[in-house]
């Protein structure tokens, strides 16, 4: 069998998996964005979900915030995971032990974290206790609210939670193959210990932490049962307003859903890209 | 100075990555939590008794969840190994752009997909079942995979398997005791990930199983909405048991690897 053969073969179900079952469920809520939908009498391909949707400020409203969920997430949880990569790096006393709490939530679904903030940061949650018993606070309704509120204080500190050890892993994961030795000789040729962690250190590790921060940004995006448990109504986070347009009664809203569904794809897609280019330069 | 500001950063780091799952482990045990008790009144076992007995179901969605995980995560390494060589071994044209479909779905948010998905799923009687759901858990789950094994393939020398041909081995007898071994720490990694990413999912069930395949993600979701605390509190430790036993287990396997769950 020649190489290529057997490459072909290697491939191909893999390919044929993502093929139908990614690239053709995106194409068909696609078409069907489009109202192109032949089994339901609908063949006429046109813009109106897109014309409804785009003039629709609950849309607006929860495209702008799940963007600012997703940006905001993002720069925090780089920030915070950069410097947990920067503290644990270094040998000390417990680090096993610290190690084992920094991979600990990796393994722990988003729901149960979303849980967790729930119980922490709601109005009659665990801080809002301590703050009751500090003399701050004089009822439930004293303490800010941090869940169901327009800020999304709540979604962001669950994603926070979640992907610092994601981002402080990868971090950390590289900067044990780069070693030390880069630094090292940076400080021996008379640098300070910021400019050989912005000079030489950080250039090394951006690709890493961009295409980690990429992945971080698309959950963020995308992500469903999260907001879904700690936001608001009004505007929802835009995978929530979609899929509850998908199970409208009004099968007529179904266009407009997908082509929120599109909007979405469309976002992460552009990503892809950054990702890709990162990967890239990491791979020189 | 210095050390003991390294130690708060480190300690203070990890309190925060706990505080979360202290709560849901209170509430388990606790006979009624109200405002502004610091802790419980009284104890009691009566959240757990109920999770682990046969009415709530509890138990029954967790080895739902765990029969759903594995058969997605051995259906996934059936299909990613091979891929994953491909991509770690052999350099070919296009190879980039089967990288780029490969990482598509790591990407592209499930929910986008699934609202097109499902659809058809209705028209070939997908939804409301087992099949569809571990069908459609292999879209986030096969990347993982092919991306962890084509990792490990690139540090794997052929070499070793073609002495193994010229010595008179069968591609079966060099797979089983040349490339496994050779592949099976990295194996073992990638199939940790694919059992959680499936482990976790809830949108994708939720849709593809219509309500009707209830996993442990569902079960929880619907306590922790109907404001019984403590069960959530219960439900949601059965549901990270098994992944911090697992973590436990492979935890100087898992340093240094890296994925997405």
């Amino acid at each position: 069998m020649s190489e290529a053969r057997k490459i072909a073969l290697m491939l191909i179900p893999a390919l044929a998996v993502i093929g139908v079952l990614f690239l053709g469920g995106l194409a068909i809520g696609l078409a069907r964005s489009f109202g192109y939908s032949p089994n339901l009498g609908m063949t006429d391909p046109n813009l109106d979900a897109y014309r409804a949707v785009f003039a629709d400020p609950a849309f607006l409203g929860a495209l702008g915030l799940s963007l600012y969920i997703a940006i905001t997430s993002t720069v925090i949880s780089a920030a915070i995971g950069l410097g947990a990569a920067l503290v644990l790096r270094h040998s000390f006393q417990g680090r096993a032990i610290a190690m084992f709490f920094f991979q600990l939530n990796l393994t722990v679904p988003h729901l149960v974290g979303a849980i967790g903030i729930l119980y922490l940061f709601s109005q009659s949650g665990s801080f809002a206790r301590l703050a009751f018993a500090a003399g701050m606070i004089a009822k439930p309704s004293d303490f800010p609210a941090m869940i169901y509120d327009p800020q999304a204080i709540g979604i962001i500190l669950q994603y926070v939670w979640k992907e610092v050890p994601f981002i402080g892993m990868i971090l950390l994961a590289n900067m044990q193959s780069l070693g030390h030795d880069f630094e090292q000789v940076a400080r021996s040729h008379g640098a300070n210990r910021w400019q050989a962690f912005w000079y030489v250190l950080m250039p090394m590790l951006a690709p890493a932490l961009i295409s980690s921060s990429v992945i971080v940004f698309v959950f963020a995006f995308g992500a469903y049962e999260i907001p879904l448990l700690l936001g608001q109504n009004y505007p929802a986070a835009l995978p929530v307003l979609a899929y509850r347009s998908y199970v409208d009664v009004d099968l007529g809203a179904r266009p407009q859903a997908l082509a929120m569904g599109m909007v979405i794809a469309a976002i992460s897609a552009v990503m892809i890209a950054v990702y890709l280019w990162a990967a890239r330069k990491l791979g020189r | 100075m210095a050390r003991l500001l390294h130690r708060l950063a480190v300690w203070g780091l990890i309190l925060g990555l706990i505080a979360p799952l202290l709560p849901l482990i209170i509430w388990s045990f606790a006979r009624g939590w109200r405002f502004p008790d610091l802790l419980p009144q009284a104890w009691s076992g009566r959240a757990w008794a109920y999770a682990l007995s046969d009415i709530s179901g509890v138990l029954d969605s967790l080895a739902l969840t765990v029969f759903i995980a594995l058969t997605v995560t051995l259906i996934s390494a059936v299909i990613g190994v091979p891929a994953g060589r491909a991509l770690g071994l052999h350099q070919f044209r296009g190879k980039r752009i089967v990288e780029a479909i490969v990482l598509a779905p790591l990407i592209v948010p499930a929910l986008a997909v699934a609202l097109g998905l499902h659809g058809v799923f209705i028209g070939l009687g997908l939804t409301g079942g087992i099949g569809g759901v571990i069908i459609v858990h292999l879209i986030p789950v096969l990347p993982y995979m092919i991306l962890i094994m084509a990792g490990i393939f690139a540090n794997f020398d052929p070499a070793y398997e073609s002495q193994a041909r010229s010595l008179g081995a069968t591609p079966l007898q060099i797979f089983i005791h040349v490339t496994l071994p050779a592949i099976f720490p990295g194996l073992m990694v990638a199939m940790l990930f694919a059992f959680l990413v499936s482990w976790s999912q809830y949108i994708l069930t939720l849709m593809i199983g219509g309500g009707r395949v209830i996993t442990l993600p569902l079960v929880l979701f619907n306590f922790a909405t109907s404001g019984r605390n403590d069960i959530a509190g219960a439900i949601a430790v059965i549901y990270i048991l098994p992944a911090i036993l697992i973590l436990a287990l492979t935890a100087r396997r898992v340093t240094g690897m890296t994925g997405r769950i």
